[in-house]
């Protein structure tokens, strides 16, 4: 323990001290630090374990792309969450941090068991070993392996929190505020542009941040950012957005960025929304992302203490924080030497620069020795000392193979620097490789997209300056005064003289997967790298191998005998770093989550405690049970006031479509099956539609208004799917009929009256209307008023009973339903809801599109062939029913059942068979299709699709059910009730 | 989300208000033309489909917009639209599709 914070250096606000706790200890850092920085100024390393071997480990980055550090925030109920990388988070004042996948502690885990015998768990372990008994997968296997493989715990409590989502537009979205990204914005903020741009850290300038060794335009690199961002800030056309990471990028330039709001602050202030989301539309983006430093691939890489040169770098000019006393480089790289220079001039003893080329200019050589550092050319790290930090490492030299052992706290890796293209490759850019540069660049843009600066392999801040003002469309060139970004080898392979089955070099920390997982991989026999990926998973964990990827890409090429660009790379996939799902949600939750349509009158229904049921998107009152009553009492007191003498039913939801036109009829003969040119006006006819393949698509009644004007209704469901359909027909292949169609489902209130009193109720409050069973005979439609409102008045049944659908505007609907249910007093009138209709109607064997029929049943099938018409030459659905297969013997077709015993009702979707003696899988002759209670008939009653129901009338079928018990039931015809319909005429 | 151009409004508008419906240029016979097809003939209109790859004639409906059913050239592989069309306007013909994309690119 002790104090690694560097004075003057960092922009930390040192006059802010913040205090939290990590696994329950209590540290204190400064306002500005990110929870690694403020527990690397107090010296703790160790912040987490591997997700394997259970591994001790530190962070190995400053920023997003850490694999290492992650960590649990809490912060009261609901507000967990787990996986939270330790160098992107700021620590707020109390904040509750604690390590994962670990047990008991931090220090002594027991899992790190797995560690020891970490050869018995090689590529492929889990698949290869957790395969027998079948019975063992979900019992034992699975809870074992999510036991000790793992990152934190879910959050098993609702998050209170508030998330939001907005849409934005631009001109120009630049992602990315470094020296790139911010030249970019001040050429383009002189331009009339709309510019927004975005950065996932705190402060906007990227590497130049804390960069006191550079100079831009005469200024000091941070001078020059705090006057960049002071114009960008008086621009009003430009939007600057911090704490805002690009997550995906879409087709045409849809991006989406997701903001954290609250994260930061202390607890007693949040109550604002927490993140957001912005989905953006740019005509032009930018990506100025940068590069992620690459670590390299050798024996015991992976203790606490071992970084990314970069990330040393960061830590110490972002927060003033040195992340070890006595630092051992170990390179490939040129620009691991100016890093070290950097350290070595804040005080920090740099113990080597172990480098792992040959050749290395002198210039960099002698300024080293120049600092009093040893360099080590042509040499590698074979070994690292130190279990819980990084002790010591044990340079190797190949050629005079000698070792020597150099004491450290803490190790720095640089294997060169890989651009990021994420989101480039998200957009469909494509990609090419650089030989020269080692890395893969940008080539091809698929939208109206660039990349600048080190992420198009432009490295270096003055390539990055001035490709940025090229992108924002200045023209500004700049001068810089900054230390040589230099080159690099990229190295497949480290030498070392210990046995392979000895060491242990990590490539995906989080996972991980060691250079000998994807060698085994490759020796297997998997040759895509898409393959090779998921057999490691290397590249699979939450930093989705931004650290890994090349890497591992080197390594399996060189055990495939190929070169880099031959083996290509994985699929880069959004989102760009792992986001809650609160983020994904935005507001669409709770009563939000999906839009309930009501009626006019379900307030009506709430109010007299109705049960309600979901119908589509539609929510309809289900049944209105009265004290003590279940949905079975319920329902058969409803049926029976009914049908004794009134009910009263919300039928809004029905699909409502308003054909007008003069080739209106002309139309409806080409949509239905049956004839429409002779309906005369004021009356209706039920029609039956089919889809061109000639199944059975939906129904309704139509009521004819006038010679050129049909109110057609749909099924409750079916209504956006039937007009569609019509439209379609309409717009397509008859665009000669001169016909409009106006979906009218919001625009009419139904109030369905059935029971022999309907006509006495009605009767005081109509106008203009002759309600006389003469004047107005079933399957009619008159126009006049009710209770004063103009109403269409349907006489019509669902039921069977004498029965009327009131149509009048929906902002009548609740007064009209109320008058009516206040009269009806006199009647006993009674609400019924959905279960009530359903029971009437499959009383009367009246079909429900899709539970009597599922899209394969045709009118003949469903009994129906009395609808369609033989007369007319054309109509959807004609040509099909002639397709042998559809008027082959033994179709499925729909018949009625009654049990043995009237007191059995079958379960719907039940399955029939002839035999119930036979051998299991028995032969299927169909199922239960509709299947209910019948008071009015003291008895159960059902449909049913069998094969070749209408020749086995009178036979016994059988329903085996679950349990050993059969039902036994006869076939008949499916109308139980009234079956001359004398109901209807009641006078 | 993609945009699309529906040629009525001459607008390019977001994806959620456009709704796929299937091959373009697929023309529905006439009744006497139904009556002389025989099952195999007709089951080809009704079931068979390119399912190209690359540069593909379909329709689209402008569901939650102007209302209309429009047909557009799209490239299956690059998911991109490459001009779309008022329905009566005949099947474009190579030439075509090549000279709308040179107009695209400048």
């Amino acid at each position: 323990m002790g104090d690694f914070r560097k004075t003057g250096k960092g922009v930390i606000d040192t006059q802010q001290p913040v205090s939290f706790t990590f696994d329950g200890k209590s540290y204190s850092g400064f306002k500005g630090d990110t929870l690694a920085s403020a527990l690397l100024a107090n010296g703790v390393h160790l912040m987490g374990r591997s997700f394997k071997y259970h591994r001790p480990r530190g962070p190995v980055g400053a920023g997003f792309e850490e694999p290492n550090a992650l960590v649990t925030v809490t912060r009261g109920k609901g507000r967990m969450t787990p996986n939270l990388r330790a160098t992107a988070i700021e620590i707020y004042e109390g904040m509750m941090a604690s390590s994962q996948n670990r047990w008991p502690g931090l220090g002594f885990d027991i899992g790190a068991f797995n560690n020891t015998f970490s050869a018995f768990f090689p590529a492929g372990f889990y698949n290869k070993t957790f395969m027998w008994p079948k019975s063992f997968w979900d019992k034992v296997y699975e809870p074992f392996i999510r036991n000790m493989a793992g990152l934190g715990p879910a959050p098993t409590e609702v998050d209170p929190d508030v998330y939001g989502a907005v849409y934005g537009h631009c001109d120009i979205l630049i992602i990315g505020s470094g020296p790139a990204g911010l030249a970019a914005a001040l050429a383009a903020a002189k331009k009339d542009q709309r510019v927004i741009l975005v950065d996932e850290n705190v402060n906007m300038g990227g590497s130049l941040i804390g960069a006191g060794h550079v100079s831009i335009d005469e200024k000091s690199a941070s001078d020059w950012v705090a006057k960049a961002l002071k114009d960008l800030n008086k621009a009003d056309n430009v939007v600057l957005m911090t704490r805002t990471s690009a997550i995906g990028y879409y087709h045409d330039n849809f991006v989406a960025l997701a903001e954290r709001l609250t994260d930061y602050i202390p607890e007693a202030q949040i109550g604002k929304t927490r993140e957001k989301l912005h989905r953006i539309r740019a005509g032009k983006v930018i990506l100025a992302q940068g590069a992620i430093e690459r670590p390299l691939v050798f024996n015991g890489n992976d203790k606490p203490g071992v970084m990314l040169t970069s990330a040393a770098q960061t830590f110490l000019n972002k927060y003033g924080v040195a992340v070890g006393k006595e630092v051992a480089v170990f390179t490939a790289h040129d620009s691991a030497y100016s890093a070290a220079f950097e350290l070595a001039d804040s005080n920090v003893r740099i113990a080597a620069i172990i480098d792992a080329r040959e050749g290395v200019s002198a210039e960099l050589i002698s300024a080293a020795e120049g600092r009093g550092i040893d360099v080590h050319i042509g040499s590698v790290i074979s070994k690292t000392g130190g279990k819980k930090r990084v002790r010591s490492v044990e340079v190797y030299e190949p050629v005079h193979n000698t070792q020597k052992t150099i004491a450290c706290d803490a190790l720095l890796m640089s294997g060169g620097w890989t651009p990021s293209l994420h989101l480039w490759s998200q957009s469909k850019g494509s990609i090419k490789w650089d030989e020269a540069k080692g890395v893969y660049l940008p080539d091809l843009a698929n939208e109206n997209c660039v990349c600048i600066g080190s992420c198009n392999g432009d490295f270096g801040i003055k390539a990055a300056l001035d490709a940025g003002s090229k992108a924002g469309g200045g023209r500004k060139v700049y001068k810089t005064d900054e230390p040589v970004f230099g080159s690099g080898q990229v190295f497949d392979h480290l030498p070392n003289y210990i046995k392979p089955s000895k060491t242990k070099a990590f490539v995906d920390f989080q996972n991980d997967v060691t250079d000998k997982d994807i060698k085994l991989a490759v020796r297997e026999g998997f040759k895509s790298i898409e393959h090779v990926k998921r057999y490691t998973t290397n590249g699979m964990a939450t930093d989705q191998g931004k650290l890994s990827n090349l890497n591992a890409l080197e390594i399996a090429a060189k055990a495939l005998g190929k070169q880099a660009p031959q083996v290509g790379l994985t699929t880069f996939r959004p989102p760009y770093t792992p986001t809650t799902f609160g983020t994904f949600c935005g507001y669409r939750t709770d009563d939000l989550f999906e839009v309930t349509r009501k009626t006019a009158i379900d307030p009506w229904a709430e109010a007299q405690g109705a049960v309600f049921e979901p119908v589509g998107i539609w929510r309809r009152a289900w049944y209105f049970p009265k004290a003590g009553e279940d949905m079975h009492a319920a329902v058969a007191r409803e049926c029976k006031a009914t049908r004794d003498s009134l009910g009263i039913f919300d039928a809004s939801t029905l699909g409502k479509i308003e054909v007008v036109g003069p080739d209106a009829a002309k139309f409806m003969n080409i949509m239905y099956t049956n004839p429409w040119s002779k309906l005369g006006v004021g009356a209706c006819r039920y029609g039956l539609m089919l889809g061109e393949n000639g199944y059975i698509y939906d129904d309704g009644v139509v009521g004819r208004i006038a010679e050129d004007r049909f109110h057609v209704t749909t099924t409750t469901g079916g209504a956006p799917r039937v007009y569609r359909h019509m439209e379609d027909y309409l717009q397509t292949e008859f665009p000669e009929l001169d016909v409009w169609l106006t979906s009218t489902t919001e625009q009419w209130s139904v109030i369905a009256l059935n029971g022999p009193n309907a006509r006495k109720l009605i009767e005081p409050f109509v106008e203009g209307i002759d309600l006389s069973p003469e004047a107005f005979p079933h399957m009619n439609v008159r126009e006049g008023k009710i209770c004063g409102v103009p109403t269409r008045l349907f006489r019509v049944s669902f039921s069977g009973e004498l029965g009327f659908e009131i149509n009048v505007p929906s902002h009548y609907g609740r007064a009209v339903w109320e008058t009516l249910f206040a009269a009806g007093e006199q009647f006993d009138i009674t609400p019924y809801g959905t279960e009530t209709m359903h029971v009437l109607r499959a009383e009367k064997g009246f079909i429900i599109i899709g539970q009597d029929t599922d899209g394969t049943v045709t009118p003949q099938d469903a009994g129906m062939s009395w609808i369609v018409s033989k007369k007319k030459k054309d109509f959807v659905g004609k040509r099909s029913l002639q397709r042998s297969d559809l008027v082959a013997e033994g179709r499925k077709q729909l018949i009625g059942l009654l049990t043995d015993d009237p007191k059995t009702v079958l379960e719907e979707g039940a399955h029939i068979v002839a035999d119930p003696d036979q051998s299991i899988p028995m032969d299927m002759l169909g199922h239960v299709t509709s299947s209910y209670w019948s008071e009015s008939l003291g008895k159960s009653i059902a449909m049913a699709l069998v094969k070749d129901g209408f020749n086995r009338m009178g036979d016994d079928l059988y329903i085996p059910m679950e349990g050993g018990v059969t039902h036994k039931a006869k076939v008949v015809k499916p109308v139980f009730y009234d079956p001359k319909g004398e109901r209807l005429n009641v006078v | 989300m993609m945009l699309i151009h529906c040629p009525y409004c001459d607008e390019k508008r977001p994806e959620i208000e456009f709704a796929y419906a299937g091959e373009a240029h697929i023309v529905r016979p006439n009744a006497a033309e139904q009556q002389a097809m025989d099952d195999v003939e007709w089951s080809k209109f009704m079931f068979i489909r390119d399912n190209k790859r690359g540069e593909h004639c379909e329709r689209w409906w402008h569901a939650n917009g102007c209302n209309m059913y429009f047909n557009a050239v799209r490239n299956t592989v690059t998911d991109k639209f490459i001009k779309s069309y008022k329905i009566g306007q005949k099947r474009p013909s190579a030439a075509q599709i090549q000279k709308w994309k040179d107009q695209a690119n400048g």
